[in-house]
């Protein structure tokens, strides 16, 4: 009796160790998450947060080279909605909304998560040493400067005779005519140019999930009789299903805002606005301009619809994907 | 049984099949891009005439001796990439500590968030970037007085892998928190019951254990900074100045004044791709390694 008392009263003094705590100490666990924190805060707060902040401001003034250093952005005397009617009632806004739309979903879904998991799915199940080697092939498009992956490209898609496809593919089967193919299908290059740095990021995050499965899962689909097909569709899929939600979100954001690509490829050309996109305007708009100034407060007006673009696709997708779900609850609160 | 074994030899024929028509572009590339480097002129793969001209770059200076010659610059690079790839895996995976592993008031919260900043263009944050670098200039010592990095402020290498860094987090906060889901609580537990403080815990216990992860992340962080060039060449002063990097330098080459000479870009190019990829053979198997989960609770 005596003894079952005592285990009691040790067993209740432990679950109650946390309430003998001081208050400084409480406070100090109640602040040891913030104090892990704290360093990617002050980087997010300087470098995203309050620029963002300014960008919002700078977007309703009409801040440019020529005024820089006169105009008091900061006034809200300065502010008007002058830059966003100007955009709405562009002639080209549907356009480029309609470019930035193509570009983003066909090399989302054909490269950045198709064709990632396509070569994903092929290197892990060949010999380990090529699939390695053939992811390599892939990274090395991310890993070539832009500007000369860029003039890769060019070459590839050159008029004849110098360029590759032309003198080589085309030419001996009698196909077209040997001029320039980027000027003849810009878009299917632009989404090629992109898709092929995009890829790789996929297969990269998708071949270690593949590689992550245990083979237990693997073997027994063998053993139950079911097809190449059957295995990929019923068991590594669902298995990689965060990976390739993961993916899908973040490139989804990343082709949003990358234009750099385009830029040298293309410049938004052939002809008025025929593969210009969303970030790429809002570049054009506030670095470069016709008429040599640059106009930073109607760029921004540009950036800042993108910001709100992609904030709200972010949100949709964690919302459709449950993001919710993926966050484990801590086990230990209390030590 | 004959035919089984012929069915799975015709299968793995078809994926090698499958795999070099859709990675046919990429060696028809870089094929024409190593040939070019060296020839004088090219007719789609054929060259018009040899030359080591074009590879000239890496024993004299092109623009004579008022550049950096292409040793510094690469060593600049080197320096460059090496601090920010340090600062974002210590920040991202103290982040992602406390992601992964405690309770605390908008969590989830920070989590979306996180993945929200990603959908923030950087071209367009530039304009304010540039104030708030000069801001931190005007700081006493923090601002361009350190030693080797110069400082946190504009013009320094600091600076510019502080930038870096703010856009590589999203990325490493996700990934490490994969990581630190997968180790088990039995391990911390023990660690905090024999009087192990929390950061004690995350740098002697988990950390070891994420080594792959750790790897991973260095590897993606350390190439997005070596081949960096909008934000380097933005929050640096000029092209030939003592702190510029290879993607900058090779800015150098495309002049307005003098014709470029395409084939010693290319060259250049390749001399930048080449680090990297000797860099990436031996570190093969950690990258391979970046998702650390199985069907849930990782990326």
């Amino acid at each position: 009796m005596s003894n079952n008392f005592k285990l009691e009263r040790e067993t209740s003094s432990l679950s109650s160790f946390p309430d003998t705590k001081s208050f400084f100490s409480k406070l100090k666990s109640w602040l040891l998450p913030y104090t892990f924190l704290s360093p990617s805060l002050v980087v997010v707060t300087l470098f995203f947060f309050i620029p963002l902040i300014m960008v919002f401001i700078l977007s309703f003034t009409n801040l440019d080279m020529t005024n820089f250093g006169i105009l008091k952005w900061w006034q809200p005397a300065n502010w008007t909605l002058d830059n966003y009617v100007k955009i709405f009632t562009n002639r080209f806004f549907p356009k480029i909304l309609n470019n930035t739309l193509i570009y983003v979903s066909m090399t989302l879904i054909f490269f950045n998560v198709g064709m990632a998991l396509v070569i994903a799915l092929i290197t892990t199940n060949i010999n380990r040493r090529i699939g390695f080697a053939s992811r390599l092939i892939w990274l090395m498009c991310r890993l070539t400067p832009v500007v000369v992956y860029i003039m890769m490209w060019k070459a590839l898609a050159g008029p004849s005779p110098m360029g590759v496809i032309n003198k080589h593919i085309l030419g001996p089967l009698g196909i077209g005519a040997g001029e320039y193919l980027l000027n003849a299908n810009p878009w299917l290059f632009v989404i090629l140019v992109n898709g092929f740095i995009g890829a790789s990021f996929g297969m990269i995050i998708f071949s270690s999930a593949i590689e992550a499965i245990p083979k237990d899962y693997m073997i027994a689909a063998k053993v139950d009789g079911a097809s190449t097909w059957q295995t990929i569709r019923y068991v590594t899929i669902p298995m990689i299903k965060w990976p390739l939600l993961f993916v899908t979100t973040y490139q989804t954001l990343s082709l949003l805002t990358s234009f750099e690509q385009i830029m040298l490829l293309t410049d938004g050309g052939p002809g008025l606005y025929k593969t210009e996109v969303w970030s790429l305007t809002a570049y054009h708009r506030a670095f470069t301009s016709y008429f040599g100034n640059t106009q930073w407060g109607y760029g921004s007006a540009w950036a800042v619809i993108l910001v709100i673009i992609g904030v709200i696709m972010a949100i949709l997708y964690l919302r459709v994907f449950r993001f919710g779900e993926l966050m484990q609850e801590p086990k230990i609160d209390q030590l | 049984m004959i035919l089984n074994k012929f069915r799975s030899k015709l299968k793995s024929t078809f994926a090698y099949l499958v795999l070099i028509a859709f990675s046919m572009p990429i060696f028809l590339g870089f094929w024409w891009l190593i040939n070019t480097t060296f020839s004088t002129r090219t007719e789609g793969l054929k060259s018009l005439g040899w030359t080591l001209g074009n590879w000239s770059f890496l024993w004299k200076s092109p623009f004579g001796l008022n550049f950096p010659s292409i040793w510094l610059v690469t060593l600049n690079t080197f320096i460059l990439a090496m601090i920010m790839t340090i600062i974002v895996v210590f920040v991202s995976s103290m982040s992602a500590y406390a992601l992964s592993r405690m309770k605390f008031a908008g969590r989830k919260g920070f989590l979306s968030a996180t993945l929200i900043l990603h959908a923030f263009p950087s071209v367009t944050l530039l304009i304010p970037i540039y104030f708030i670098l000069s801001w931190i200039t005007k700081i006493p010592i923090i601002g361009k007085g350190l030693p080797f990095i110069g400082g946190f402020g504009f013009n320094t290498i600091g600076g510019v892998a502080l930038v870096m860094v703010a856009f590589q987090l999203p990325f490493g906060i996700w990934i490490m928190k994969g990581f630190f889901d997968n180790i088990s609580w039995d391990m911390e537990r023990s660690a905090l019951i024999d009087g192990a403080s929390r950061f004690q815990v995350w740098w002697k216990i988990l950390m070891p254990n994420i080594k792959p992860g750790i790897a991973a992340l260095s590897i993606f962080a350390f190439i997005s900074a070596w081949n960096a060039y909008l934000i380097p060449f933005t929050f640096t002063i000029g092209r030939a100045g003592k702190s510029t990097v290879l993607s900058v330098y090779l800015q150098n080459f495309m002049s307005d004044s003098v014709m470029t000479n395409w084939n010693m870009v290319a060259a250049v190019g390749l001399f930048q791709l080449i680090p990297v990829l000797i860099f990436f053979l031996f570190t093969q198997e950690a990258l391979l390694n970046i998702y650390g989960g199985g069907a849930k609770g990782g990326a």
